[in-house]
């Protein structure tokens, strides 16, 4: 074959002018997303550093075990990530459970059709929801018409609903990412349907699972309309019932039942006082709350991490 | 003031049918309201915790949703801003609770300006009714416009929301009808973001309580009132207490559950221990004590047990401590 043929050749500078446009505009877009993170990830530095250089002086092992106080030198947030750390589990025990199960019965059970399809637009339509109508659903259903009261368990369930959607959608998506082989290998050896679902659809969906919990809980952690309509109190100088007792059975369930306050309905109220020291407490809490979220996104990554070194498929 | 009491044990126990158990001795002292009250009580709150190892929680539902968590019997105590209005007191009535209505202290609603602004340091209430009421909106819009001989500067409003207590006070008390003001300021539940706004903005005016003025008297001027005696006064803890900074000083309120208040041990111990302190902590945390007197006056008005406000007509301003307690009707 004739190397310099000229009508290919002119092909053949056309197509690395196409390449070379191409890959500029990679390059473009490659740069316009490094710029938006970078903005992002700064601002988020820029938040972070203000309220840790102004509540600097306040984060210390005192400020985690005073309860609130009228004297700002005096006040902590003991009663406060306290009844946040106690929502919290409330709403990892009721959304969890519920969450996986629904995302894997709408993957793996439901029929396809329209009624799915109603499910899963809901579904992804209710993660948009703002979180007030939320609260303003939990104050009508669980503190009148149950009469569960303004309660540690009114909190948790509340948040629970803000958390399902995001637990059912990312369940989902983790189960959408298993190769078909997989299943069918299983199937192939004889697996039930069940047997399927539990020894490897779960197992290998787990990093994806986690990750959307701890995010949903990163998100409830933060919440605080939900929880002021519901009727979180600001001054709560004691503690709830503790979890565990000295005489058997060792548990009990008063401190659901307790009233309660969280860390972000703490800040807000130091925030809005006039004198300027509580001010400073209220940037620690910010802080707090900040390194929290930090905190459970960094465990969701090492766990995804984790989880998908050990598959082999 | 026998007979009232009467009346409202017989309510409370038509209702207790229905409603919990009215008798039954509280737990834990509930306490809800007010935003701008809530200093003081949650001051009491923490002493007198600490003192009987009695258990208190406080909330902040605002003036409003503090009564209406009150009339359904969730608190025993309610902080206010504003004296209770006749919707509420009908709803209090209806599920059988009566209260009693108690002054706790004074706060001085202070109108301050931008630092720089050197022409208003003194105004009369009916300048500032030209600046904030309805008829003003769209229109007074420069400092010229207010007075002769000042400056030719925009004029900008900055105030509480219309939910708020404070923003209540000012109107009636300014602009002489309730909820009647101009629409175009910037509005915010946040005091401190009125502060900012106005240390800001040199064109800047605005109105929120005293403690907030004083944390800020580095950023912010306030601007000398003229009373009804013709003077201009300077808000502060004096002129509140001997009475001459007038026409913006404002009763702060707790309404009592009068049946708890009257036969549950515990919150008669806290509702004594508050009285006893109230001046002491409310100083403590910005506001203004009344005299001993006054408060004198006020725990014996609470130990006859008499229901009812003084505020049944609709809001009154300037009212003396005595006046208060005297004209309390159900």
């Amino acid at each position: 074959m004739k190397k310099n043929n000229l009508p290919e050749n002119k092909n053949l500078d056309l197509i690395r002018a196409l390449i070379i446009k191409h890959k500029k505009n990679d390059h473009i877009f490659a740069g316009i997303g490094f710029f938006v993170i970078a903005s992002l990830a700064v601002a988020l530095l820029v938040l972070f550093l203000d309220l840790l250089i102004n509540g600097y002086p306040k984060i210390n092992l005192e400020f985690f075990s005073n309860f609130p106080s009228r004297k700002p030198e005096m006040a902590g947030i003991l009663s406060a990530w306290m009844g946040s750390a106690l929502v919290l589990f409330v709403t990892f025990f009721v959304a969890v459970p519920i969450g996986v199960a629904a995302g894997i019965y709408l993957e793996e059970y439901a029929k396809k059709g329209w009624f799915a399809d109603l499910i899963e637009i809901n579904v992804s339509n209710l993660a948009g929801v703002p979180s007030i109508i939320y609260g303003l659903l939990a104050l009508g259903l669980f503190v009148y018409e149950f009469g569960m009261g303004q309660s540690i368990l009114t909190a948790g369930l509340t948040l629970s609903l803000l958390m399902l959607p995001i637990v059912i959608v990312s369940t989902r998506e983790a189960i959408r990412g298993i190769p078909v082989h997989i299943r069918e290998a299983a199937f192939a050896v004889g697996a039930t349907k069940w047997q399927v679902t539990w020894h490897h659809v779960i197992q290998y969906a787990m990093g994806g699972v986690l990750t959307g919990i701890i995010i949903g809980m990163a998100r409830a952690i933060g919440e605080t309309a939900p929880v002021i309509t519901i009727g979180a109190l600001t001054f709560i100088a004691f503690l709830p019932p503790s979890p565990v007792t000295e005489v058997a059975p060792f548990i009990n369930f008063d401190w659901l039942d307790a009233g309660f306050t969280v860390l972000p309905i703490q800040m807000f109220n130091w925030i809005s006082r006039p004198e300027h020291a509580f001010h400073i407490n209220a940037a620690a809490t910010g802080a707090v709350i900040i390194m929290l979220t930090l905190l459970m996104n960094g465990v969701a990554i090492k766990l995804r991490y984790n989880i998908r070194k050990k598959i082999k498929w | 003031m026998v007979l009232t009491l009467k009346k409202a044990v017989i309510a409370t126990l038509a209702t207790s049918a229905i409603t919990t158990s009215a008798f039954a001795a509280v737990d834990i002292v509930k306490i809800d309201g007010s935003s701008t009250v809530y200093p003081i009580t949650e001051a009491v709150a923490e002493e007198f915790q600490k003192e009987t190892g009695i258990k208190v929680t406080v909330g902040v539902s605002g003036t409003g949703g503090g009564f209406k968590k009150f009339c359904r019997g969730e608190t025993v105590i309610s902080d206010a801003s504003r004296p209770i209005k006749a919707k509420e007191s009908k709803m209090c009535a209806d599920a059988g609770i009566s209260f009693i209505e108690i002054p706790v202290a004074f706060d001085a609603l202070t109108v301050v300006v931008n630092k720089d602004n050197d022409w208003a340091k003194e105004m009369s209430p009916e300048e500032l009714k030209k600046m904030w009421g309805p008829e003003a909106q769209g229109k007074i819009m420069n400092w010229s416009q207010v007075r002769e001989g000042f400056p030719s500067l925009p004029l900008k409003l900055y105030g509480p929301g219309a939910d708020s207590g404070t923003f209540d006070y000012f109107t009636e008390a300014i602009v002489k009808k309730e909820k009647s003001m101009r629409g175009d300021f910037t509005a915010s539940e946040d005091d401190n973001i009125l502060v900012q706004g106005v240390a800001g903005d040199k064109g800047g005016i605005g109105y929120f309580g005293l403690a907030y003025y004083a944390e800020n008297k580095d950023k912010l001027g306030a601007v000398n009132i003229k009373n009804k005696e013709g003077k201009f006064v300077p808000p502060s803890v004096d002129t509140v207490m001997d009475g001459t900074y007038n026409p913006l000083s404002r009763p702060l309120f707790i309404y009592l559950n009068a049946s708890k208040a009257a036969f549950d041990p515990k919150v008669k111990k806290f509702v004594e221990f508050y009285l006893a302190n109230a001046g002491k902590y409310s100083k403590e945390v910005g506001y203004i004590p009344f005299s001993k007197e006054e408060y004198d006056a006020i725990i014996a008005h609470y130990k006859t047990l008499k229901t009812g406000t003084a505020f049944k007509d609709g809001p009154a301003i300037g009212l003396s401590v005595k006046e208060i307690l005297d004209k309390a009707t159900d």
